[in-house]
């Protein structure tokens, strides 16, 4: 380094310098992941951390498993649903999980003006914010894809189609994958903008639950009246339906909430929307962090 | 050797009305370092500009000799900083977050506990680091808070406001660590506060900014004569203690039993002891003034500020 230790050098009694490599961004933005995923289940936090994220998976997980039972012991020649619908059915548990620990990746660090000490470091706001993006997509999608694969042992176990099932249990991965990435970053976005974390909680539980209620009550009025182009549609103001409306598109699946994207331009209309919506949440999540350095 | 932080016009504007850093030039050698101004002097904004983290208006800084607009990652590898405000979630042990900091400044995981450990105990922090942040003192969270900043062996670290909100004893514990910092560890320290007296004690070099302008910049030992202010107070007759060390060439002002003296070098407090003891009468107090910065370099005399009030 440029400015020499003397000083250190002549009295040193006791303290020693850190000799050791430094390592860099990749390896701190990696290690932030880390950490913040593990945070996402309460790891490495008091037990009382660990009580919600993991009554949630419970919960998640447990209808999976008494329908691989049934399966297993009662002989069905297939699973009652798809794998892709799986977390739309169970949305509102997926909904609370999201509400649940998005505001503790991130409230907490701006509550307690933690993010001072992170970017007082090498890594910059932009890292941070898609390390905290990836660790919450990472956990959601663990926690989407546990009950698909006790599903999908069931199926095997029960002798059901192997190649069916596979191919059913990929798209429902794949499914995952996306709806993990569209909620944490509607999540977090929220969260980011909400200063404590009860109230991220609820803005998240209330945003999400709204938006899919509306969505299906346009779409539902709209099927009554025969307008069914417009029930298809009304999917674009719900993140999950929103997603589904992607499966519907790319994965084959059939709609799991409203009536899915309608016609020709429908599929493709949900993949963009579901695009745009990442894209706005990180660009809020980020001028979010452009205020906090700059108060 | 080229000085720790240098900045050249360095001025920072937020909006069209708000001037923090106005042409700012200095430089910050080697060693203890105080920045003394007023609350709104531009402190922190000058800080967060050191850190990269906030770009300047105009005019520029190097850090360790890295250029902060383009080098700030750098600098922030080699750099500690403890923040003025509160900035520790109370959930969390000492340990596991200086460790987990450690750890976002680059250090490998074992290396980041090793330091960790080091470092809470040169900071003072011993089996209470097991426990949560959240049931700490001021004093210890303002200990932890220092620990972060130098868990990863910075060159320089930047303490903004580290006394603020201990009690006597605790400020004197803090600005002795900060001598340590500066002395035993090696590592070279910019420290601001609002209090030039607790600086002089610790600081080789101050720095004095006010409406985000230099002021002043020079060794401590040319600034204590100007601040050498020495409060006395005896149980009767202050005139005539007045007017005995007016006479051996003491400037003394009076109010009541309380006398302000400059002190000019040790013999003066020989003639107190000496003014007192002729007199017969008791010595009730007999004490270093602190005061604010600004009244120092005032043109009035030091008399009506609320001498000793910031303990």
């Amino acid at each position: 380094m440029t400015v020499p230790r003397e000083t250190g050098a002549i009295h040193d009694i006791g303290y020693r310098h850190y000799t050791g490599p430094r390592l860099g961004v990749p390896y701190i933005a990696r290690s932030l992941t880390l950490h913040s995923l593990r945070g996402a289940f309460g790891l490495g936090r008091a037990t009382r951390s660990k009580v919600v994220p993991f009554l949630l998976l419970a919960a998640m997980v447990v209808p999976a498993f008494v329908i691989a039972m049934v399966v297993v012991l009662g002989g069905a020649d297939e699973l009652p649903l798809e794998y892709t619908s799986y977390a739309v059915r169970l949305g509102a548990v997926v909904t609370i999980f999201v509400a649940a620990q998005s505001p503790q990746a991130v409230s907490r660090d701006l509550r307690f003006r933690l993010v001072a000490l992170y970017f007082a470091r090498p890594i910059s706001r932009a890292t941070y914010v898609r390390s905290k993006l990836i660790a919450m997509s990472a956990a959601l999608f663990a926690f989407l894809t546990a009950p698909l694969v006790v599903l999908y042992v069931g199926a095997l176990l029960g002798e059901l189609d192997v190649w069916d099932n596979t191919v059913g249990f990929l798209k429902g991965v794949a499914g995952a994958a996306m709806f993990a990435v569209v909620l944490a970053s509607v999540g977090l976005a929220i969260a980011a903008w909400t200063p404590r974390r009860g109230i991220g909680v609820a803005a998240i539980v209330t945003v999400l639950t709204l938006l899919g209620g509306i969505s299906a009550i346009v779409a539902g009025v709209a099927a009554d009246q025969d307008e069914d182009t417009l029930s298809g549609w009304a999917g674009l103001i719900s993140p999950v339906s929103v997603v589904d409306g992607v499966q519907v598109w790319l994965l084959d699946s059939s709609a799991a909430v409203v009536a899915g994207p309608p016609g020709e331009w429908g599929g493709p209309a949900f993949a963009l929307a579901a695009v745009v919506l990442v894209a706005s949440c990180y660009l809020l999540l980020m001028r979010r962090y452009r205020a906090v350095t700059d108060a | 050797m080229p000085s720790l932080v240098v900045t050249q016009s360095l001025t920072k504007r937020y909006g069209a009305r708000v001037t923090a850093l106005d042409g700012l030039d200095v430089e910050v050698p080697e060693g203890v370092t105080g920045l003394v101004g007023a609350n709104g002097a531009g402190k922190s904004t000058l800080i967060k500009i050191l850190l990269g983290l906030l770009p300047a208006t105009s005019g520029g800084a190097r850090v360790l000799d890295l250029d902060v607009a383009t080098q700030g990652q750098r600098i922030r590898e080699l750099v500690g900083y403890m923040p003025e405000h509160d900035c520790l979630p109370p959930d969390v042990t000492a340990t596991e977050l200086v460790v987990h900091l450690a750890r976002m400044s680059g250090l490998p995981t074992n290396a980041a506990r090793e330091r960790a450990a080091d470092t809470l105990r040169h900071v003072g922090l011993f089996e209470e680091r097991y426990r949560p942040v959240g049931g700490y003192s001021t004093g210890m969270k303002q200990r932890v808070k220092l620990a972060q900043a130098l868990v990863h062996d910075p060159q320089l670290v930047l303490l903004d406001e580290p006394t603020n909100g201990l009690d006597p004893a605790g400020r004197d514990e803090m600005l002795g660590l900060i001598r340590r910092i500066g002395t035993v560890f090696g590592i070279s320290v910019v420290v601001t506060s609002h209090l030039m007296g607790e600086l002089e004690r610790v600081c080789d070099h101050v720095v004095v900014i006010d409406g985000g302008r230099l002021m002043r910049s020079a060794a401590t030992s040319t600034m204590t004569a100007l601040t050498q202010d020495v409060v006395v107070e005896v149980t009767e007759r202050g005139v005539d203690v007045e007017a005995r060390l007016a006479a051996a060439g003491v400037a003394v002002r009076r109010q009541g039993e309380v006398l302000h003296l400059v002190l000019t070098d040790d013999g003066t407090y020989d003639l107190v002891r000496d003014a007192v003891a002729d007199l017969g009468i008791g010595l009730v107090r007999l004490q270093r003034g602190r005061q604010h910065m600004l009244d120092m370099f005032r043109d009035t005399p030091v008399a009506d500020a609320p001498v000793g009030a910031a303990p």
